[in-house]
């Protein structure tokens, strides 16, 4: 069976949570015995021996690319694309920043590369647009559009955005456009429960546009101040259901006018290039007003958002850092491009 | 956008007509123009390395350096190299007495329970007989959405709510199917990070509680280069015993697969596609192949079509683009049914060397979908003739479809350019001229 060295696996700066939050593991009881004996039959290594093995591996320079001694020769550079295509940055634009970042540590005359951990951080922190208001206001009330593909963490998302509105003061409401995912009705409600809103959907199967209509009717006889609609997953490909969401789109703009509709593309941190396809095919539907990275929790990078923010400006308002109400934060370039170079995130 | 590598390594060796010879700088050019492609189709980078380092050696050889085409011999040459690494298909191993037990694995939000319900179909199908296990009690309602789908394919689920632990949830519903003497048990696990430990100590007990004789890790097929280190740590964890790449209806290239495949050695077992509960799909190593180099693929082309258009027609379109007699009059009485599969760019995209065509900026404009409409309206105030034959609209025809239409005769002259252009690149594939070898890899 062809199966390439692994050495270089697991590295372990790589093995750390980009993003770290707040008390979010999930409990389960388990008896060391038990997995030790699994192990004797199976043969199986534990994740620590990975990484444990993988120290000595030509990978493990990666984690202090930037660290004292360090020369900024050709394997420096080969390092830090790399380390860009890793993160999910993209063949071709990992290539233009690395040119760029030649250029400019060229212009400051630097050699080592501790020095230059600043210009290169800088660098990347400009490629993302300007940090907007997280959230638009609008009187009376803004409705928050969640889109994506399937799976990406919008029905999560979405409640957790109603628990942050709350804990800000805000009234908001949840609307269960995913009438079309089995139980997805069933999720939003459990969340609505566990947030305290109020939730409004109908019957499985109804009209996305129709639950938006009276979710809206709904929000302004009750003054809400926020409506987040979570919406059906799907592929940016099926042009019938992006016909469907653009309708859900148009309800919405005509009950509150535009400037009151904030359209967040969700999208999972381990997506790779296809995300520039999709970001480019939702904007075109229902005009995205920003993005939203979830799983930042993972060892995903999120890089390829940096191929978004160039082409549409599109500003990350929130990440997502777990499964659980807290599990999440609102964007911070820099601290995003700390991560993405392999430093300890820290706030 | 639509710049496939066959395109671009037609460019590479475009430069050397005249030399005649192949340099080492020129293998090295097409090298990186093969790593890029593999990128940016999502192939972990250290995966690419060891992938060129074998390409190499190929490249500079005979087959190459002789060929009157080098860069459809690369293309070539990369397409069965990813062919051999993706390896064969492998059936599902489902030996011993029955119950047989079939684990699904993943990340969150990768696609588990669909898969869940669609491998139990396909079973179904064979004529075994199928019992789901709900053993995903974190995610809310996922239980409940398991449920759902038992129902809609008529397989009984089982589930014990979300107090019960997933052990026991996995080992009862062995039990139940040795009881009910079901052939198959699937067990829906929840999506988990492999870093998380005490999730991923919950899985190896499971395992260890059931002993499944398949562990499937269910990836999307849009993941980016991550897929490995968890391929990797998942399958260091329970032994994974296959792949299910899903949402493959989606444009992704699918380079994770490749990726997982070549560090654990594992076999892509299926494919996932679409929302709708149908059996998961064989795993064919040609379209992968095809797919990660983003080469087009008429295979799949026509498959799509069947989707939404009856095959008839769809074989009629695919030949009418391959003979270059597609007119403005099929043009139109196809709008509709495209416009079903998706965007034009994406048909047209999966049909080898058309990226020349679509890197057109007449055209790429003209099939943009706001565009779409009013091309539509030009097409529908022609004459039957016209469209037949759009060389006998002049001036005053012209006019009168610019008035019918609401465009202006400056848009359909513009319009009427674009579709000569089209068939232009039609005629040369039609021809041979550029895909050539690459139309024989799939004939
Ligand atoms: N680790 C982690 N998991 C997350 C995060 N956000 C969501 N998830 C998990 O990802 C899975 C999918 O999340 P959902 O919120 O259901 O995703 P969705 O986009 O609504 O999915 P569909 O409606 O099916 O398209 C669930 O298991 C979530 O618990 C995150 O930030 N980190
Ligand atoms: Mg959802």
């Amino acid at each position: 069976m062809e199966s390439l060295v692994p050495a270089w696996l697991v590295p372990a700066r790589s093995q750390s949570p980009t993003w770290k939050s707040p008390g979010s593991t999930r409990i389960a009881q388990h008896e060391s015995t038990r997995v030790k004996r699994f192990k004797q039959l199976f043969g199986g290594t534990s994740l620590e021996e990975s990484v444990e093995k993988s120290r000595g591996g030509a990978f493990s320079a990666l984690r202090d690319l930037f660290r004292p001694g360090v020369k900024l020769d050709e394997d420096f550079w080969e390092e830090l694309e790399d380390t860009f295509i890793m993160a999910d940055v993209g063949p071709y634009l990992a290539d233009e920043l690395i040119e760029r970042a030649r250029e400019s540590i060229a212009a400051a005359r630097l050699e080592a590369a501790a020095d230059a951990h600043g210009l290169v951080e800088e660098l990347l922190v400009e490629q993302l647009p300007a940090q907007s208001d997280t959230l638009r206001r609008a009187e009376p009330l803004t409705v928050v559009l969640m889109v994506g593909v399937n799976g990406s963490g919008k029905t999560t998302m979405s409640a957790k955005l109603a628990h942050w509105l709350q804990e800000q003061g805000h009234s908001c409401m949840l609307a269960a456009a995913d009438t079309f995912r089995a139980a997805a009705i069933d999720q939003l409600r459990v969340w609505a429960e566990r947030v305290d809103v109020p939730l409004i959907a109908q019957q499985p199967g109804a009209d996305p546009g129709a639950v938006v209509f009276d979710a809206v009717d709904s929000a302004l006889a009750r003054k809400a101040s926020h409506l987040i609609v979570d919406t059906a997953g799907r592929l940016h490909t099926k042009s019938n259901l992006m016909d469907e969401l653009r309708k859900v789109q148009r309800i919405a703009v005509s009950r509150v006018g535009a400037d009151a509709i904030e359209a967040l593309l969700v999208m999972d941190a381990i997506t790779g290039q296809n995300v520039l396809n999709q970001a480019r095919i939702f904007q075109d539907a229902v005009s995205l007003s920003g993005l939203i990275i979830t799983k930042l929790d993972s060892t995903a990078r999120g890089g390829s958002v940096f191929g978004i923010a160039r082409e549409l400006q599109l500003p990350i308002k929130f990440v997502g850092t777990g499964e659980q109400l807290n599990d999440m934060d609102e964007f911070d370039s820099t601290r995003f491009v700390r991560a993405l170079l392999g430093e300890p995130a820290t706030a | 956008m639509f710049e496939t590598l066959s395109d671009r390594l037609q460019d590479v060796f475009q430069k050397l007509r005249g030399r005649g010879k192949l340099t080492e700088a020129d293998v090295n050019a097409a090298l990186r123009e093969v790593r890029m492609a593999l990128l940016e189709a999502d192939v972990n980078f250290r995966v690419v390395r060891d992938f060129l380092k074998s390409l190499r050696e190929r490249a500079i050889g005979a087959e190459v350096l002789e060929s009157l085409t080098p860069g459809q011999q690369v293309v070539k040459i990369v397409h069965e190299e990813l062919i051999r690494l993706l390896g064969e298909p492998a059936p599902l191993r489902l030996t011993g007495s029955p119950p047989h037990v079939i684990m699904l694995v993943g990340l969150q939000g990768s696609g588990k329970t669909t898969a869940a319900g669609k491998l139990a179909l396909a079973l179904r199908k064979q004529g075994q007989r199928c019992l789901l296990a709900a053993a995903d009690i974190y995610r809310p309602a996922a239980i409940e959405q398991l449920e759902t789908i038992g129902k809609q394919i008529d397989v009984p689920v089982h589930a014990l709510g979300a107090k019960e632990s997933p052990v026991r949830i996995a080992e009862s519903a062995v039990e139940r199917a040795r009881q009910k003497r079901l052939s198959t048990v699937i067990i829906d696990t929840a999506g988990r990070l492999q870093i998380d430990e005490a999730m991923m100590e919950e899985i190896q007990e499971i395992a260890e509680a059931v002993s499944p004789q398949e562990v499937l890790l269910v990836a999307d097929a849009m993941t980016g280069q991550e897929a490995v280190r968890v391929a990797q740590a998942f399958h260091e964890r329970v032994p994974t015993t296959g792949l299910v790449l899903t949402k493959t209806d989606g444009d992704a290239r699918g380079g994770a697969a490749l990726s997982v495949r070549s560090v654990t050695g594992i076999p892509i077992r299926f494919m996932g596609s679409g929302e709708k509960i149908e059996p998961l799909e064989p795993f064919y190593p040609d379209r992968l192949a095809s797919r990660i180099l983003g080469m087009g693929d008429v295979l799949s082309l026509i498959e799509r079509a069947e989707e939404t258009i009856d095959a008839e027609q769809a074989a009629d379109i695919e030949k009418k683009l391959r003979t270059a007699t597609f007119t403005l009059e099929d043009f139109v009485e196809q709008l509709q049914q495209i416009k079903k599969m998706g965007s034009m760019g994406q048909i047209l995209e999966m049909l080898p060397g058309m990226g020349q065509f679509m890197r057109n900026p007449a055209m790429a404009a003209a099939l943009d979908e706001q565009q779409f409409a009013r091309v539509e309206a030009m097409i529908y105030s022609m004459t039957p003739a016209e469209r037949r034959n759009p060389g006998i609209i002049d001036g005053s025809r012209r006019r009168r479809i610019a008035a019918g239409s609401g465009t202006t005769p400056a848009e359909v002259n513009q319009l009427l350019h674009n579709f000569r252009q089209m068939q232009t690149v039609m005629k040369s594939l039609a021809k041979g001229k550029i895909p050539k070898n690459i139309m024989r890899m799939f004939g």
